[in-house]
């Protein structure tokens, strides 16, 4: 029932207090998150968004509320569940005295994709040429033999990322990814799960602190203290919370002020002036007369939106 | 089922034979306590036992390294959960109870492999060991292992919610290699420890051995508590017990945090 409007994930009502803890961690948190879709899920430390991610993937109970993941109920299912996701973690989960292989292989043993065998010659073909493709993909056809804690901390996200994907997830669940990595390192690695999304035409549920990170989904939702405070698509999240604005200044600031002020424009500051807008600002400095030396057109980032979401909310606190 | 359980356990032994630290560490205690403690011992207080004190301290930390290498890869489970691996084996589509079956397997192979060390340094520095006693205690040392993985499971189990884990762990084991007599002979004890000692699982797991050990010879009267049957029936029954109760809790409490 839950797969035929098209949703991947459907959180109903989710209620999650911990056993010795006095309030919810998360309380009465609904949302859907469509298939194929980047879905981003923001918020502080002790937010909620890892409890969040624990009940999504199976390894926490609910307190009250419905999960469903894939169409199967995390409480009554979880081992279906499982079957259809796959999980980068916040601490990486790689054995590091193992290979890439050997890591890779044990997964997909535990997944029951293949019969157990100690020893890589031991493996069906239709496993080698697997893993032959992912070592491709991820540029590590020369280090798949090499124990895991040589290999650079990107690189070892890419393996655990090419690892989880070995048994087909409908959901990737990925925890603050980047945590850790360098600026290069980072770009490198969104590439390279975008360009994934495409191919393996699977949905990516994000947790990040990296505000511009989630620029790019699909949808966004930010939550504080266990509870959403904000939803929708990143630039309607942006547009409904800050305004655009132009700032401008001229040698004559009187002239402009007066002109500003014949317009009824909503104006800020003695010079450089503020003034909101609700289009593109090309309107209102056509108007103008007055010799500018300075203008700049201010569109907000997710990340401005989001320290105002956040404060605000903590202000009503 | 069968897959996970050995993937597991064979990951456990692969990750001890590329540790080149662990394996040289985990010889430290056996050889500090057999080697150091063991010969002093032998030296000023053995000579009027009547038996070999060496080898009884042997024997004895042969029990109590295999009895603890298995409790703390078990303890560890939890410890890791948050990290490495094990966040790879609760996350994947197998049942909790494969993962401890397959934990419990792998920490046996590897105190097993753990003993042969011992069993080279005990050569080496010179204990007069009998080889047939030694090959009449192989099955035994699978369930001495076994013995103390179900009790690690326990512990862990009742652990579980605390990081602590891995603190107290030490507390409920190191009284054991006394209470036990690992080194100690244990014939006349004052009664509060009596009983004690006679809680202490790891009393029954050192007996066992040594009831093996030093079946048919002429210390044996001198170095053994218990009948060879009422240590199986323990080491048995306790195992059960404690990994069925154990995994029961560790399951029940692991999602309801």
């Amino acid at each position: 029932m839950a797969m035929d409007n098209n949703h991947i994930i459907d959180v109903d009502h989710l209620v999650k207090r911990y056993k010795k803890s006095d309030r919810n961690s998360v309380d009465d948190v609904s949302f859907y998150v469509e298939k194929g879709s980047f879905f981003s899920l923001l918020g502080p430390n002790g937010a909620g968004k890892t409890t969040i991610i624990s009940i999504l993937t199976s390894l926490l109970s609910i307190t009250d509320g419905t999960v469903r993941i894939a169409g199967f109920d995390v409480e009554k299912e979880p081992h279906k569940v499982r079957q259809n996701i796959g999980v980068i973690f916040q601490n990486p989960s790689l054995d590091l005295n193992l290979t890439a292989e050997e890591n890779i292989r044990f997964h997909a043993v535990l997944y029951n994709l293949f019969p157990f065998s100690p020893s890589y010659s031991l493996m069906p073909k239709e496993y080698k040429k697997k893993v032959d493709e992912l070592a491709e993909l991820v540029g590590i056809q020369k280090e798949l033999n090499k124990p895991v804690k040589t290999f650079s901390g990107g690189m070892k996200r890419k393996l655990e990322i090419v690892r989880s994907l070995i048994h087909k997830p409908k959901v990737l669940f990925l925890d603050e990814p980047t945590t850790g990595l360098d600026p290069i390192s980072r770009h490198n690695l969104w590439q390279y799960l975008q360009d994934i999304r495409k191919k393996e035409d699977i949905t990516i549920f994000l947790t990040t602190h990296y505000l511009d990170e989630a620029e790019g989904s699909d949808f966004i939702c930010i939550i504080d203290n266990g509870k959403i405070v904000n939803e929708g698509k990143p630039q309607d999240v942006k547009e409904k919370l800050i305004k655009k604005y132009i700032v401008l200044d001229a040698k004559d600031r009187e002239s402009l002020k007066a002109e500003m002020e014949s317009y009824k424009w909503n104006v800020e500051g003695e010079g450089p002036f503020k003034i909101t807008i609700d289009k593109t600002g090309q309107d209102h400095i056509k108007k103008l007369h007055t010799p500018l030396t300075y203008l700049d057109i201010h569109n907000p980032t997710l990340e401005d939106a989001y320290v105002e979401i956040i404060t605000k909310n903590k202000n009503h606190d | 089922m069968i897959n996970a359980i050995l993937t597991i356990a064979f990951r456990d032994i692969t990750k001890l034979l590329r540790d080149r630290t662990r394996i040289v560490g985990s010889f430290i205690f056996p050889i500090i306590f057999i080697g150091v403690l063991g010969t002093s011992l032998q030296q000023n207080l053995g000579k009027g036992l009547g038996y070999n004190f060496l080898v009884f301290v042997f024997v004895g930390v042969l029990a109590q390294t295999l009895f603890q290498s298995t409790a703390a890869g078990i303890i560890s489970l939890v410890e890791d959960r948050q990290n490495d691996f094990s966040q790879e084996m609760f996350i994947a589509p197998i049942s909790r109870y494969s993962i401890l079956l397959g934990k419990i397997l792998g920490e046996t192979l590897v105190s097993v492999v753990q003993i042969g060390g011992v069993l080279i340094f005990a050569f080496i520095i010179g204990i007069p060991l009998q080889i047939s006693g030694l090959i009449r205690l192989i099955p035994f040392i699978f369930m001495v292992s076994l013995f103390g993985g179900a009790f690690g499971v326990m512990v862990m189990s009742n652990l579980a919610d605390q990081k602590s884990a891995s603190q107290i762990f030490p507390f409920l084991l190191f009284p054991q290699f006394f209470l036990a007599g690992v080194f100690n002979p244990i014939f006349n004890l004052p009664l509060p420890i009596l009983i004690a000692s006679r809680i202490a699982p790891m009393t029954y797991a050192v007996d066992l051995l040594r009831n093996i050990y030093y079946w048919g010879t002429p210390e044996y009267a001198k170095v053994v508590l218990f009948s060879p049957i009422l240590d199986i029936a323990v080491v048995v029954t306790e195992s059960i017990l404690f990994l069925v109760i154990g995994t029961y809790i560790f399951v029940r409490n692991e999602r309801n945090r």
